[in-house]
């Protein structure tokens, strides 16, 4: 157990990096589902001077993923008393249609006003009703958030790849020695530094496991879920299965990249 | 009689620096056992080192186990020290592997079986009459049993040549007599080659042997 002594520092740059790596990705993750969330709750009234069916509306721009007509039926109840029957028909019959226009994913502003407009050149087509709070405060700080959780991770993958690289000059050092000796008896480059990817292979297993112990731990806690839930939402922070593997991936890549810088800068002998 | 080793007009030196030998030109027999002599710092261990490919000849032509070692490949370089033993003045035991393994170290990387290692290794613990410290490691040990280790190490591939340099330079007179008696062994009854440098030939030895010296840069066999 002196080798994990030793790899300390490779194990938490390397955890460091998954961890900023997957709260991006869960920060990424919240801003998918919140815009889901917004995507179902938004919608856009039309109102039609004549019949118009779901094929015609989706022709007119394919963010429309559905249309749902408003039933006129209970206000024409409520007036059955007090008109003919002759005049409710021909009431109903001029009365425009109302439509409830949903999307196929939450637009951006711009994709709204293109809508919009293409609605509205419609000849049968007298009034469209989106809602101006489209981008609401919510969503402008999560993409806020996103972008600083961006900067924030190309800070960290700065100071680890700083802190990766001085435990690279450690390990070339600590290893030279043993890799050299192996030399001197015909060891093949591959055979010197087998323990070497062994030991970057295990640092990147142990991250791994790290990573997805922390974030049991904080899914455990439900802190995350509580504020989620706030604005309505809930998501996965950290899927076992997904997440488990592009962390040792990107663990594995790390850990046997520098192994081979290592590898390859230890090739003369004495 | 075969060679296994043979310089001719053989020059060396570290990079830009001056030349330290210069047109040596000698051979070794197989199965001969030869002593290096010269003064300190007149190049014995630069021979040495060239003759299991650390530095490559500046100069001339040398051949060691039949192979042409200017300009060798480093595959070759592997093959061929898979078949020598190299015993070096600072023991170069790896710290962080016990003594068992540090022995069996050739046998590694020639990839033999564990069962075969193991009794190996034992049999060499054994001769360096070590086998009570097999779990230990090189630091716990005194210098002379660093040494005897790495004379176990050297032997137990059963090379066909030893490369010793200054094996007993500093270690107590036990430890040496273990060292003289297992060179003289491997000599005798396996008819390895030997290539020892020292500062004193022992006259305790009781094989035949050649004795060169350097001297000025110049190798020349002293009768
Ligand atoms: N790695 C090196 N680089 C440059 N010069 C060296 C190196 N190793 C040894 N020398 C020089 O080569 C000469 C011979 O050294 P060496 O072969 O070690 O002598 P010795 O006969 O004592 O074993 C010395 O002058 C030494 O300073
Ligand atoms: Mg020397």
């Amino acid at each position: 157990m002196k080798s994990l002594k030793n790899h300390f520092s490779l194990i938490i740059a390397l955890f460091t990096v998954l961890f900023s790596v997957q709260i991006y990705v869960a920060v990424d993750r919240t801003i998918k589902a919140y815009e889901e969330h917004l995507k179902n709750d938004y919608s856009i009234i039309v109102v039609s001077n004549k019949m118009l069916s779901e094929a015609e509306f989706k022709a007119l721009d394919n963010l429309i993923e559905r249309s749902e007509t408003i039933a006129t039926d209970q206000v024409l109840e409520r007036l059955k008393g007090e008109m003919s029957k002759k005049n409710l028909d021909l009431l109903k019959v001029t009365l425009p249609k109302f439509y409830r226009l949903y999307l196929s994913r939450f637009p951006t502003p711009q994709e709204i006003e293109k809508l919009q407009k293409r609605l509205q050149k419609h000849s049968a087509i007298e009034r469209v009703e989106g809602y101006a709070q489209t981008h609401d405060t919510v969503y402008k700080l999560m993409l806020l958030f996103k972008d600083v959780v961006q900067i924030f991770s190309i800070a960290i993958a700065a100071v680890t790849s700083m802190l990766i690289f001085k435990e690279m000059r450690l390990w070339q050092f600590q290893h030279a020695e043993r890799m050299s000796i192996m030399a001197l008896f015909g060891a093949p480059v591959w055979l010197r530094s087998a323990v070497l990817f062994r030991l970057a292979i295990v640092d990147a297993i142990i991250a791994t496991i790290a990573v997805c112990g922390a974030f049991f731990i904080i899914d455990q806690y439900g802190w995350m879920d509580k504020v989620l839930q706030t604005v309505g939402i809930s998501i996965e922070l950290f899927d076992f299965v997904d997440d488990a593997v592009r962390s040792l991936v990107i663990a594995l890549g790390v850990s046997i990249v520098l192994t081979l810088t290592i590898v390859i800068g230890n090739t003369e002998e004495e | 009689m075969d060679k296994v080793i043979t310089a001719e007009n053989l020059s060396l030196s570290y990079k830009d620096f001056e030349t330290i030998i210069s047109k040596a030109t000698f051979s070794i027999d197989a199965g001969s056992f030869v002593f290096i002599t010269g003064a300190s710092g007149s190049g014995k261990s630069t021979l040495l080192k060239s003759l299991y490919g650390a530095i490559e000849p500046q100069g001339g032509q040398l051949i060691v186990g039949g192979v042409k070692m200017n300009k060798i490949s480093t595959s070759k370089l592997n093959f061929l020290r898979r078949h020598i033993g190299i015993v070096f003045q600072d023991y170069k035991l790896i710290k962080e592997w016990t003594i068992e393994k540090n022995v069996m170290l050739p046998l590694i990387i020639s990839g033999y079986t564990k069962d075969v290692s193991s009794e190996q290794v034992q049999k060499l613990l054994g001769h360096v009459k070590l086998i009570h410290q097999a779990g230990k490691y090189p630091p716990e040990l005194s210098g002379g049993e660093q040494q005897r280790v790495a004379m176990a190490r050297a032997l137990a591939h059963n090379p066909i040549l030893i490369l010793a340099d200054e094996p007993t330079g500093n270690l107590d007179e036990y430890s040496s007599e273990v060292i003289w008696n297992l060179l003289e062994g491997a000599n005798t009854q396996l008819k390895t080659t030997i290539v020892v440098v020292t500062h004193h030939i022992p006259s305790s030895i009781n094989v035949p042997y050649k004795h060169f010296h350097i001297e000025m840069g110049t190798v020349h066999e002293i009768a």
